[in-house]
C-alpha cells in the first residue's frame, strides 16, 4: 500500500480507475436491477416483497464493509501514519452513514409487509442502528474541532473503538432469538439461496460497491484538493504582505 | 501503585473539597426517576412494570452528567501534561481517574437505588439483583465513557458531542443490566445478565484504557 501513499501518484491512478468504476456501477446497476425486478422468481412466502433484498442486503454488506475499511484505514493511521489513510476515512464515513441509512430504511419497509411492524428492537436492528450513530459520531468528531488533524485522530481512536460492534452485527442473528433471518449467503455449507435469487443479489452487491469505489475516489480526490488549496492558501497568506500586491501601502521609511 | 493512590486520593479530594459532583449526580438521578410518575400517571402497578428501566436510565444519565469534567480541569491547567509525562503509564492514570470517578459519582448512585426504586413501587424482592447490576455496570459506563472524556477533549461543544459518541455504546450495558432487573421481576434465571455485565466490565477494564490512553496522547499531540 505504500507506494499509493504518495498523492500524486495516488491522483493519477485513482482518475485512471474512476471512469472504470463508473462504467462498472452503471452495467451491474443495469443488469442487476433487470433480473431483481423483472426476471427473478417472487419468494413462495413472501411473493413479490422479497425484492427489497436485493437493495437491502447489498446496502446491509456495503454497511459493514465500509466501516471495516474505515477502522483498517484507521489502525494503519496509528501506526504507519499512511497520510491517505485519515483522509480515506473523513472522505468515505458518510458514504457509509448512507449505506447503513439505506439498509435501515429499506429494512424498515420490508419489515412493515413481512413483520407487521416498521421497527422491532431486534439484536439486529439494534446494532446496525448503532453503527449508524458511529458514522454519525465520527463524521460529528471528527469536524468538532479548529485543527483538522486533530479531529481526524480523535476519530481514528473512536473507529476503532467502534469495531466491537462490527462481529456483533454479523454474528447477532445467530447468538440470539432473532426475529431477522440468519445469514443465508455466507455459511459454511454453501449459499441457501436459490441461484436465481443469488445471482441477481450478486449482481446488485457487485453494483454497489462498483458505486462506493467510484465515489469513494471522487471523494478522495476532492479531499486531496482541498488539502492542497488550504496549504496554497496558507503560504500565501503567510507571505509578508509586500511581496503579494506591488504597492498599495505607502510604507514609513 | 503507590502513584496510582496518590492520584486516586488526590481526585478523590479535589472532589470532595468541590463537593459538587456527588450531591449533583445523585440529585440529577433522583429528579429524572421523579420526571416519569407525572409523565406517565402515578398508577402503582405501571410504575412498578417500568421501574427497572427507569432506574437504568436514570443511573446511565446521571453518571453521563459529570464526564464531561474527567479530564476537563486536568487539560485546562495544565496538570494532564504533567501526568503524561510522569513515570505512570497513562492508561494507570486514566484507570484511577475513572475508579475516583466511580467513586463520586457511581457509588452514591448505588445507595439512592433503593430509595429511588420505593419511590417507583420497585419490589424489595427485585432490590439485590438491581443493586447487583448496577455495581458491575455503573463501572463499565465509567470505564466507556472515559473514551468519550478524552476524545472530546477540547472539542467545540464537547459535551454534547460526548453525549452523541458514548450513548450507543452505552446500550449493550443498559440491555443487559435493565435484562437482569427485569428477569428477576418475573422468576427467570438472572446469571447470565449478571455475567454478560460482569464480562462487558471486565472488557472494557482491559481495553477502554487503552483506548483513552491514546485518545489523549492525541489530545495533547
Amino acid at each position: 500500500m505504500h507506494q499509493f501513499a504518495n498523492p500524486a501518484r495516488f491522483m493519477r491512478i485513482a482518475g485512471m480507475a474512476l471512469p472504470w468504476f463508473s462504467v462498472a456501477a452503471v452495467v451491474l446497476f443495469a443488469t442487476g436491477l433487470f433480473f431483481a425486478l423483472f426476471d427473478s422468481p417472487p419468494d413462495y412466502q413472501q411473493s413479490e416483497t422479497v425484492r427489497i433484498m436485493y437493495v437491502h442486503v447489498p446496502a446491509a454488506w456495503m454497511a459493514m464493509f465500509v466501516y471495516t475499511s474505515l477502522a483498517v484505514a484507521a489502525a494503519s493511521s496509528l501506526v504507519w501514519k499512511h497520510p491517505l489513510a485519515d483522509l480515506w476515512a473523513r472522505a468515505n464515513a458518510p458514504l457509509g452513514a448512507g449505506f447503513t441509512a439505506i439498509c435501515l430504511v429499506t429494512g424498515m419497509l420490508w419489515g412493515k409487509p413481512m413483520w407487521g411492524a416498521w421497527w422491532a428492537w431486534d439484536p439486529r436492528l439494534t446494532s446496525v442502528l448503532v453503527l449508524f450513530f458511529l458514522y454519525l459520531g465520527y463524521i460529528a468528531l471528527v469536524g468538532a474541532f479548529d485543527d483538522p488533524e486533530r479531529g481526524l485522530k480523535a476519530g481514528n481512536v473512536l473507529l476503532l473503538v467502534g469495531a466491537v460492534n462490527v462481529p456483533i452485527i454479523k454474528f447477532s442473528v445467530d447468538w440470539w432469538n432473532s426475529l431477522h433471518q440468519p445469514a443465508s449467503v455466507l455459511r459454511m455449507d454453501g449459499p441457501a439461496i436459490d441461484p436465481s435469487m443469488l445471482l441477481p443479489l450478486l449482481l446488485m452487491w457487485g453494483a454497489f460497491m462498483a458505486l462506493f469505489g467510484a465515489l469513494a475516489i471522487l471523494r478522495l480526490r476532492s479531499e486531496l484538493m482541498e488539502r492542497r488549496l488550504s496549504a496554497l492558501r496558507l503560504t500565501l497568506a503567510s507571505q509578508p504582505a509586500g511581496s503579494r500586491s506591488s504597492s498599495n501601502e505607502p510604507g514609513l521609511s | 501503585m503507590r502513584g496510582f493512590l496518590a492520584l486516586l486520593v488526590r481526585d478523590l479530594r479535589l472532589a470532595l473539597r468541590q463537593g459538587s459532583d456527588a450531591v449533583m449526580a445523585v440529585a440529577f438521578f433522583v429528579l429524572v426517576i421523579l420526571l416519569f410518575p407525572f409523565g406517565i400517571g402515578p398508577e402503582p402497578n405501571m410504575l412498578a412494570r417500568i421501574a427497572a428501566g427507569t432506574l437504568w436510565v436514570a443511573a446511565l444519565l446521571a453518571s453521563l452528567l459529570a464526564l464531561e469534567r474527567l479530564f476537563q480541569h486536568d487539560y485546562e491547567d495544565g496538570s494532564l501534561d504533567l501526568l503524561v509525562l510522569g513515570r505512570l503509564p497513562l492508561e494507570v492514570v486514566v484507570l484511577a481517574k475513572v475508579l475516583a470517578h466511580w467513586l463520586v459519582t457511581g457509588l452514591p448512585l448505588l445507595v439512592a437505588a433503593p430509595l429511588a426504586g420505593a419511590m417507583l413501587n420497585f419490589p424489595g424482592s427485585g432490590l439485590p439483583v438491581l443493586l447487583a447490576s448496577l455495581a458491575l455496570g455503573t463501572p463499565t459506563l465509567s470505564l466507556i465513557g472515559s473514551i468519550g472524556a478524552a476524545l472530546t477533549l477540547g472539542a467545540r461543544r464537547g459535551g454534547v458531542l460526548m453525549s452523541l459518541l458514548i450513548l450507543p455504546l452505552y446500550i449493550p450495558v443498559l440491555i443487559f443490566g435493565a435484562g437482569a432487573v427485569e428477569a428477576a421481576a418475573s422468576g427467570l434465571e438472572v446469571g447470565p445478565h449478571l455475567m454478560l455485565l460482569g464480562g462487558m466490565c471486565v472488557f472494557s477494564l482491559v481495553l477502554a484504557p487503552l483506548a483513552a490512553a491514546a485518545a489523549l496522547r492525541q489530545a495533547l499531540g
